[in-house]
């Protein structure tokens, strides 16, 4: 069922514009993620979205309904901000029966709800507990159950795990995932953090200067990338300059390598960018001779970890990354002239 | 370590000394002066006499003491109701603004309470004030004087306290998160309902203090009293004024600055001991 759709908008703060003639649209019950560095205008356009800021140009809709122009407090929308924006004069159960109280309900009402949405998040019996008393993990868990009191048609998260320590934003990436599964309720999430993307959405949404760079799920941006911006944004990526030559084919240091059919739209002699994942590339022993689809170049770095060996190789001034695993180890030490195979099937061809 | 403690008190010393010889010694010598014994020749002798304390315990005095709070009560409410939602709104503006509304208003603070009273004297005079414009815009048929009266006493001290009002409001509304705000809007609060149930009482601290600065600064007022109101308009620090300078009765005068002591000390204590229970 087509949900939340958002159509031409475009934001503009005095000259500056913070979105740019964006175009999206998203099945209901989607997990979504916008995704870009700071200043790309992600949060404006969640904030749009919120009813917090309005569209210069544009619409925004929600099913058959048109948000354009909604007071905030009129959508039927749940948003968790960056701070979190706990009350402060209010307990943890007032907190979470803020929405209702408003809408005016019953005490019992009220208390009710904020106990089941306790239990939802995993902190039952800490309704009386006062905000200040709070640990950030559990902060967030309060305003994730703040938003989700009135059941709101589409709920709004503003990089709500940037407050939280390393270990604890894998743990809620997880849990809110699920729980937005189980309740199955429209989501947008605003971050920086590509893992924390990759975790959640259904959709992620590679914004950067105030435009939409590419759309698609997790796994299709990180395999076909469409420019090296969205390459280098999501994962890490190596990239190499080439030269088309011919349709399926590129040269890169006088190293012809076949690419397979990802070549977009170039022809031949243009200018390009040859881009590889890490886990891909193979790194064979100076000895190996003819290792088909390979470029040489230099190690210059072994980090050996355990689970993975990365080995950093200097290819005419541009560095490849492999991540190996130990069965795949070449025996290979720094100095050494390698052959590093970009087999066709894991190379992708980007624009300069 | 017996060094380091000594040199910690060092520091003390010079406000210990302000405050002992500008504070503690002058009150003491009240408290004395307040319970002394009258002497033949009219003055007054170290000793302890409580009969100042039984003439405030008369009718008249203690009517004057329940004025001066209420009046001091209304003013605070009054100033900070007209400060709150001005100091919000300057908040709201770009910091340039806001920086010269800050300095406008701290240099209203140089006035005078003197000058502030004569002024208003003349705003509501029968030939030269505001009844004037109401003359000309034919709201009222012959121009009158509006002092002395309860509602000029209230205007000046209203407008004489207003700029502290907004001075302490300031720095708790401009520190207040505006995702505060935000939050609440996006869980269906209109704009006025989340100022009553948001900002309000988030910055409930800033109210309760800035209403008792006001409330202290009112009750040592003397001048607006006197010029702009009738003497049943007198607060307690005029009628101290007045036992002190026009009738030299420095005992009772004393007595009296110890119960306006007691009663602005009782008023602080009761304000911070209720509103720190939500707090």
């Amino acid at each position: 069922m087509p949900g939340l759709s958002i159509e031409n908008v475009t934001k503009k703060f005095g000259t500056v514009t913070a979105v740019k003639d964006v175009n999206l649209q998203f099945n209901t019950g989607e997990m979504i993620c916008f995704l870009g560095p700071s200043g790309c205008g992600k949060t404006t356009l969640l904030r749009m979205i919120a009813g917090l800021d309005e569209p210069t140009q544009g619409t925004i809709r929600f099913e058959d309904q048109d948000l354009t122009g909604v007071p905030v407090h009129q959508r039927n929308i749940g948003m968790v901000f960056q701070s979190f924006a706990l009350f402060p004069h209010l307990n943890v159960g007032e907190n979470i029966s803020y929405a209702m109280r408003i809408r005016g309900h019953s005490r019992s009402e009220c208390e009710d709800r904020a106990r089941q949405l306790l239990d939802m998040v995993h902190l039952p019996g800490l309704e009386d507990r006062k905000i200040s008393q709070l640990s950030g993990g559990q902060r967030q868990r309060v305003a994730i159950a703040r938003a989700l009191a009135l059941n709101p048609q589409v709920f709004l998260l503003d990089e709500p795990m940037s407050a939280l320590d390393a270990n604890l934003r894998e743990v809620m990436q997880i849990e809110l995932r699920k729980l937005q599964q189980e309740l199955g309720i429209t989501t947008v999430v605003v971050t920086h953090d590509q893992t924390e993307a990759m975790t959640m959405a259904d959709q992620i949404v590679v914004m950067g200067k105030a435009q939409v760079l590419q759309t698609g799920t997790p796994m299709e941006i990180y395999k076909t990338p469409v420019d090296k911006f969205v390459a280098g944004f999501i994962g890490t990526s190596n990239l190499l300059p080439a030269k088309m030559s011919g349709p399926d084919s590129v040269h890169v240091n006088g190293a012809a390598l076949n690419v397979g059919g990802n070549t977009g739209h170039f022809a031949q002699g243009d200018d390009v960018l040859l881009m590889t994942r890490p886990e891909e590339v193979f790194v064979h022993h100076p000895s190996d001779v003819d290792v088909a689809n390979s470029v040489t170049g230099t190690v210059t770095f072994v980090r050996d970890i355990g689970a993975t060996i990365e080995i950093l190789v200097d290819c005419a001034g541009h560095e490849v990354i492999s991540v190996l695993t130990p069965k795949d180890w070449p025996n290979v030490k720094v100095g050494d002239q390698v052959h590093v195979e970009m087999p066709a099937a894991a190379c992708s061809v980007l624009a300069v | 370590m017996q060094k380091s403690a000594l040199s910690r008190y060092i520091g003390l010393i010079p406000s210990s000394v302000m405050i002992g010889a500008f504070f503690v010694i002058p009150f003491v010598l009240i408290l004395l002066t307040s319970v002394s014994t009258p002497t033949d020749d009219g003055g007054y002798a170290t000793g302890f006499d409580l009969q100042h304390f039984e003439r405030f315990l008369t009718w008249f005095y203690i009517e004057r003491a329940l004025f001066s709070a209420g009046l001091c009560a209304l003013i605070a409410v009054l100033s900070l109701l007209i400060a709150y939602p001005f100091t919000y709104f300057l908040t709201t503006f770009p910091p340039r603004t806001q920086t010269f509304w800050l300095i406008y208003i701290l240099a209203q603070l140089s006035l005078s309470e003197v000058l502030i009273a004569f002024s208003w004297q003349i705003l509501l005079s029968r030939t030269a004030g505001v009844a004037n414009i109401l003359v000309w815009f034919g709201v009222i048929e012959k121009s009158f004087a509006m002092t002395p009266s309860a509602g000029a006493v209230v205007a000046a001290l209203v407008y004489l306290t207003v700029p502290f009002s907004v001075l302490l409001l300031f720095p708790a509304l401009s520190r207040l998160d505006k995702s505060l705000i935000e939050a609440s809007r996006t869980l269906g609060a209109s704009p006025l309902r989340t100022f009553f149930t948001v900002i309000i009482p988030v910055t409930r601290p800033a109210i309760i203090s800035g209403g008792v600065t006001v409330f202290v600064l009112t009750l040592g007022a003397i001048i607006v009293p006197q010029v702009l109101g009738k003497p049943e308009h007198w607060t307690l620090s005029v009628l101290i004024t007045d036992q002190a300078i026009f009738n030299f009765n420095m005992p009772f005068a004393s007595a009296l600055a110890v119960v306006l002591l007691v009663l602005s000390a009782t008023v602080i204590w009761l304000v911070t001991k209720f509103s720190g229970k939500k707090a």
